[in-house]
């Protein structure tokens, strides 16, 4: 055999060693990237939760957690709805275009029924959960203030109905959950009427 | 049969000791070793203050190590024990607050020493060439000790651990197309959850540690080939004598070892009194949120990163966009890599630079500090968003128009050799 053609042969097995060895180490490396993905466990954590609204107040809020997030369950009362829509503050999303919410609440009231708002209590923008406040101008948050939510973290507001108004670094309105109600007493968090969630 | 006279190696090599080094020199490079990276690494004579960071970081690196491993023997990693295992070993582990707090407050003084390091590179132009790679190596131990700061402030399980964590990871998703996905992977939940705190540990206590202790190797087999600076940003080994040895250059031991053991006793000096008198540093070293224990459905009303992540923190709020703002404090960081081929100024040291950069290095510290400042307040009041736009604006403005004010310098001459005033 020639010394060019050995030169060349070696080469050639050279490379098709280093490329098996790549491609080896990249199929291994496959499982343990994957292994950081949510367990199966974490997976059956995310069963739906019912929340009992048969108690809860006009202009009260409770709060429950489904997927290790929290879901604020909020009865609006009739002042906040008026409150809502004569809001003169203005919104990034007004008609939730950029927002995640099922179908059914892609509305003014971001929900199945004005009365309840049922929405999951983290901004969109890093993860906080925003405070409530449903007073009328206070004193930090301005005149125009009609009530709302609050993120003390990095300063996103949000309307009455979880919009996020412009200005905010929160990208979109909070999310809204699937979920249906259970005759006038019951909310099912985490799965919708007739659909899969 | 006289006595044999040991610790004590003599030319001859007769002793025992010495025939011992021998008898390792013949298996391992242990003599060369000392002799390259110790006894015969030459550093300039003319080393001032800010030369001694580099060696306090190592120490509270090894200090870390120490008290890390005893921590670890006591804490769980889980969300339903995390808490009280801290409290447990505040109160109930035998020296155990001693450790725990010698640990927190190492964690701040780490980033002490290492941003006084930095701004030495910065004064006297060690990022420059041929210390590029030295300085980027750097950079990655800079980038490395975030992460180890990062996911260790998880661990205790307390409100700001959570929701700091919360709002680190999210930042994930600010990246287009992967980023929620990516932020799920990093969680492996659907939430900051018992799943993520016990591979915060792992990363923690394992992997971070031993990538931390590789790049602290290769900063120093970079800095030994390239050899240390000095505050007249002069290379020594242009200047040797007829023995090859740096004229303006004395042993890295005894010489240089000496003067750091007495900056190591005044820096435990300082930590003492921080450890002793106030180790949360009212607030900024522990921040006071994280005495409750982590609670999913309530944000403090004021969060806000321990101290070393605030200038970076600001600028993230100073924008009123999720992507964006992230762009930018990455971008705040990132800068910092390619330093060595912004400045376009062929001298090293600032004592023999024009005024642009003097002028533009100060801009950067006061920008930093306040922003640092700007990071700790609520996210409530206007001003303090304006005042974070403004001093980011002079941050970026260091690096971005570098290479226009660093052309146009007007440099004073550099000397032969360092500047050295001996004593009697």
């Amino acid at each position: 055999m020639s010394e060019e053609a050995s030169v060349s042969r070696r080469h050639f097995l050279t490379v098709a060693t280093t490329v098996t060895g790549v491609v080896g180490l990249a199929l291994t490396a496959a499982p343990f990237i994957a292994s950081f993905r949510p367990s199966t466990r974490a997976q059956a954590l995310g069963a739906p939760v019912t929340v009992d609204i048969s108690k809860l107040d006009e202009g009260a809020m409770v709060r429950i957690v489904w997927r290790g997030q929290p879901v604020w369950v909020l009865r609006r009362s009739k002042d906040m709805l008026k409150r809502l829509a004569d809001g003169t503050l203005a919104l990034k999303d007004p008609n939730s275009n950029e927002s995640i919410q099922p179908a059914f609440a892609q509305n003014e009231w971001r929900a199945l029924r004005p009365d309840y708002l049922v929405v999951i209590g983290n901004c969109t923008h890093l993860g906080c959960a925003p405070l409530e406040r449903f007073e009328v101008a206070p004193a930090d948050l301005g005149s125009d203030w009609v009530g709302g939510f609050f993120c003390p973290c990095h300063g996103s507001k949000f309307d009455l109905s979880a919009r996020v108004m412009a200005g905010s670094p929160a990208p979109t309105n909070l999310s809204i959950p699937p979920y249906r109600f259970v005759g006038d007493e019951l909310i099912v968090v985490g799965e919708e009427t007739g659909a899969t969630a | 049969m006289s006595t044999v006279r040991t610790g004590m190696v003599s030319a001859g090599g007769a002793g025992k000791t010495a025939r011992f080094i021998d008898w390792i020199d013949e298996r391992f490079p242990l003599t060369a070793m000392m002799k390259e990276h110790v006894t015969e690494y030459y550093a300039a004579k003319s080393f001032n203050v800010w030369y001694v960071f580099g060696v306090l970081a190592l120490v509270v690196l090894i200090l870390q190590f120490v008290t890390g491993i005893f921590l670890t023997m006591s804490y769980k990693p889980s969300a339903e024990d995390a808490f009280a295992s801290v409290e447990y070993i505040m109160r109930e582990v035998e020296w155990g607050w001693l450790i725990r707090y010698m640990h927190s407050t190492g964690a701040s003084m780490f980033f002490v020493v290492v941003y006084l390091h930095m701004f030495r590179a910065l004064m006297y132009g060690s990022y420059k060439a041929p210390r590029e790679l030295l300085w980027i190596v750097g950079m990655f131990i800079y980038l490395v000790l975030m992460a180890q700061a990062f996911t260790g402030y998880l661990l205790p399980w307390g409100q700001m651990s959570y929701w700091g964590a919360q709002v680190i990871v999210s930042l994930f998703g600010a990246i287009p197309v992967v980023g929620a996905g990516l932020v799920e992977w990093i969680r492996g939940d659907f939430f900051i959850s018992d799943i993520t705190l016990n591979r915060f540990f792992a990363l923690h206590v394992a992997a971070i540690p031993l990538a931390l202790l590789l790049l602290v190797v290769v900063h120093i087999l970079a800095l030994h080939t390239t050899g240390s600076l000095n505050p007249d940003g002069i290379e020594i080994k242009e200047k040797k004598g007829p023995d090859g040895i740096p004229l303006d250059g004395v042993a890295f031991h005894p010489f240089h070892t000496s003067k750091d053991l007495v900056a190591i006793i005044i820096f435990a000096i300082v930590f003492a009194a921080v450890l002793f008198f106030a180790p949360e540093m009212g607030g900024y070293f522990l921040e006071h949120a994280n005495f409750e224990p982590a609670n999913l459905l309530k944000t403090p009303a004021h969060i806000a990163p321990v101290w070393y992540f605030t200038p970076f923190y600001a600028i993230l709020r100073a924008v009123p966009s999720k992507g964006w703002g992230a762009f930018l404090m990455l971008l705040s960081i990132v800068l910092l890599f390619v330093l060595p081929w912004l400045d376009r100024c062929k001298v090293k040291s600032i004592r023999y630079r024009g005024w642009q950069y003097k002028v533009a290095l100060g801009g950067l510290v006061v920008s930093f500090i306040a922003l640092g400042f700007l990071g700790l307040q609520p996210a409530t009041e206007k001003v303090y968003v304006y005042a974070a736009r403004l001093f980011a604006g002079i941050y970026f403005a260091f690096f971005l128009l570098m290479p226009l004010y660093t052309s146009r310098e007007r440099t004073k001459p550099v000397p032969e050799r360092v500047v050295f005033h001996g004593h009697e």
